[in-house]
């Protein structure tokens, strides 16, 4: 038969020798080199006491940022929902009423803002869209619950804790984030 | 001589019983997580480490488990035999711990005890005899079962252990030659006074553990449980504990045989080899409890030997398994038996043809 590539080539099949009848000398040599791995170092760390760094672009579970003294960031403008491909995001608008400024830092703040983390891609470009900074992708990751409404994240689930309250959350909640505009420098 | 039968004769044997299942049980208990530690170092994870430090708790986790699942008895089984199965099972694999020297004697509360269930005269045949019907527990189950699957496990299992039955079988005759005795005690008590076994049949040992294998079902013999072959085998059916029971009763026979090979090869519960230990002079429960020690060791280094092998070999297959026990081992026990019944007749004809 003719070959349809050069690349072929003739398999060899002669009967087994005696010593390769035998076994046991592959089985030995395939029981040594088992053996040699009890001693090879492990690839898998111990996951949640043990972690990977990530890198500093990670995009984890959104935060909704506050400004120093505990204001919210976000004016409800719209963009972050617009810019979304999986149309994750939804929020409502509403006006800031006078003795709320500790609360919002403009006139306008975000009195509903909800994101579906099961239609989220984690793209990233709701952080892109927001001009107020108000928006951002935490180092937060793998989210559990027993229940597909609970992945639809509130805003009380989004925002970042209170500075000034909380300064230890917040911390914690900030993490070792580099601000994106630094890291595209 | 004839030991007494009194109570205390009763409630020594009555604990030592207990002990003895209950050691078989938690070994068997732990030979599933070395099982699962071993495979995983082997193949360069880590294996069980979430239940307490180091998954320590794991067996218990797993028997637990177990016991929780549903228990599911199919309705075209049939239901007295399918429950017959799994009992017979693990009945079979605890008996054979009964004959087996664990240890020289103790002595407490002014009485010698014997670590030994019963010393039976005919302790190997006895071993041999039980471990033999752990088959039925395998087959009834695979029969009561109803399934194609799990009668074809449990075909290959009867026809594998009786294979492999005959050529273990002959290599014990070699043996037997050699010690001229039948009973497990007195072969450690031979082995401490004069050499370990192993070294007068090496040949003999090598098939006996190559015929070990396929008697525990274990890789590369595992073919009664062949997954990608036969779903889960013998065991497709079961669930629940009775499942469990299956399982366990793997690891017991497992137990059971590095015990019986390190007490027919390598000395039992004796130390060393070409040592005498009798002459340091320790007290009678110390050196009871350095035997114990010793056979658990040589235990441990067995069941180590059988997690290994089964992480590295592939599984043969079926006509490859029936050709090596019937064509290759069955002969080479021949031989040996016939060349060992040879050099012992020469040596006793005091090396003169």
């Amino acid at each position: 038969m003719q070959a349809l590539t050069n690349r072929a080539k003739q398999v060899e099949r002669k009967p087994m020798s005696f010593i390769e009848r035998l076994y046991l000398p592959a089985i030995f040599k395939g029981m040594l080199i088992t053996f040699s791995h009890i001693f090879k170092k492990r690839p898998t760390i111990n996951y949640p006491e043990k972690k990977r760094p990530f890198s500093p672009v990670f995009r984890g579970l959104h935060i909704l940022n506050r400004d120093e003294e505990g204001r919210e960031n976000c004016t409800a403008c719209g963009l972050c929902a617009v810019a979304c491909p999986a149309e994750a995001i939804t929020m409502e608008a509403a006006e800031r009423q006078t003795g709320e400024e500790n609360l919002y830092r403009e006139e306008k703040y975000a009195a509903k803002y909800e994101i579906n983390m099961l239609r989220c891609i984690f793209c990233g470009l709701c952080e892109d869209a927001c001009p107020k900074d108000a928006i951002y992708m935490s180092e937060t990751f793998a989210p559990a619950d027993y229940q597909r409404k609970q992945f639809i994240y509130k805003k009380e689930e989004l925002l970042i804790p209170h500075p000034v309250n909380e300064p230890e959350a917040y911390k914690k909640a900030l993490g070792n984030r580099v601000k994106k505009e630094k890291v595209n420098q | 001589m004839y030991a007494v039968i009194d109570l205390a004769l009763i409630v020594e044997k009555l604990a030592l019983i207990v002990i003895v299942v209950m050691a078989s049980l938690v070994i068997a208990m732990y030979a599933t997580y070395a099982e699962r530690k071993v495979a995983a170092i082997l193949q360069d994870r880590r294996g069980p480490n979430r239940a307490g430090p180091f998954g320590i708790l794991q067996p218990v986790a797993d028997g637990l488990k177990l016991f929780f699942k549903e228990e599911i008895i199919p309705n075209f089984s049939s239901r007295f035999l399918f429950i017959l199965g799994p009992s017979l099972a693990m009945l079979t694999a605890i008996m054979a711990g009964a004959v087996v020297p664990w240890g020289d004697k103790v002595h407490f509360f002014e009485r010698d005890i014997s670590l030994q269930v019963a010393d039976v005269n005919v302790g190997i045949l006895y071993v041999f005899a039980v471990v033999s019907m752990g088959v039925y527990g395998i087959m009834i189950g695979s029969w009561a079962s109803n399934n194609k699957f799990s009668l074809l496990g449990g075909l290959r299992a009867a026809s594998q252990l009786i294979s492999y039955e005959l050529a273990m079988g002959i290599t014990l005759i070699a043996l037997l030659m050699v010690t001229g005795t039948l009973s497990l005690k007195e072969m450690v008590v031979q082995q401490q006074q004069d050499r370990w076994n192993f070294l007068y049949q090496p040949f003999g040992f090598l098939i006996f553990l190559i015929c070990a294998f396929a008697e525990c079902n274990r890789t590369p013999f595992d073919l009664p449980e062949a997954e990608n072959e036969l779903i889960g085998g013998y065991h497709t059916e079961y669930s629940s504990m009775k499942l469990g029971f299956y399982l366990f009763s793997e690891y017991i026979n497992m137990f059971i045989s590095s015990v019986i090979m390190s007490t027919l090869f390598f000395g039992g519960y004796d130390l060393l080899p070409f040592v005498d230990e009798s002459k340091w002079g320790l007290s009678t429960n110390w050196m009871a409890l350095m035997g114990i020690s010793a056979l658990m060791i040589k235990v441990v280094c067995f069941l180590f030997f059988f997690m290994w092998v089964r992480w590295t070999i592939p599984r043969f297959r079926y006509d490859q398994l029936m050709r090596l026990g019937w064509r290759i081992l069955l002969p080479l026990a021949l031989l040996n038996m016939l060349a060992t019944g040879a050099v012992i007749l020469l040596k006793m004809n005091h090396w003169h043809f």
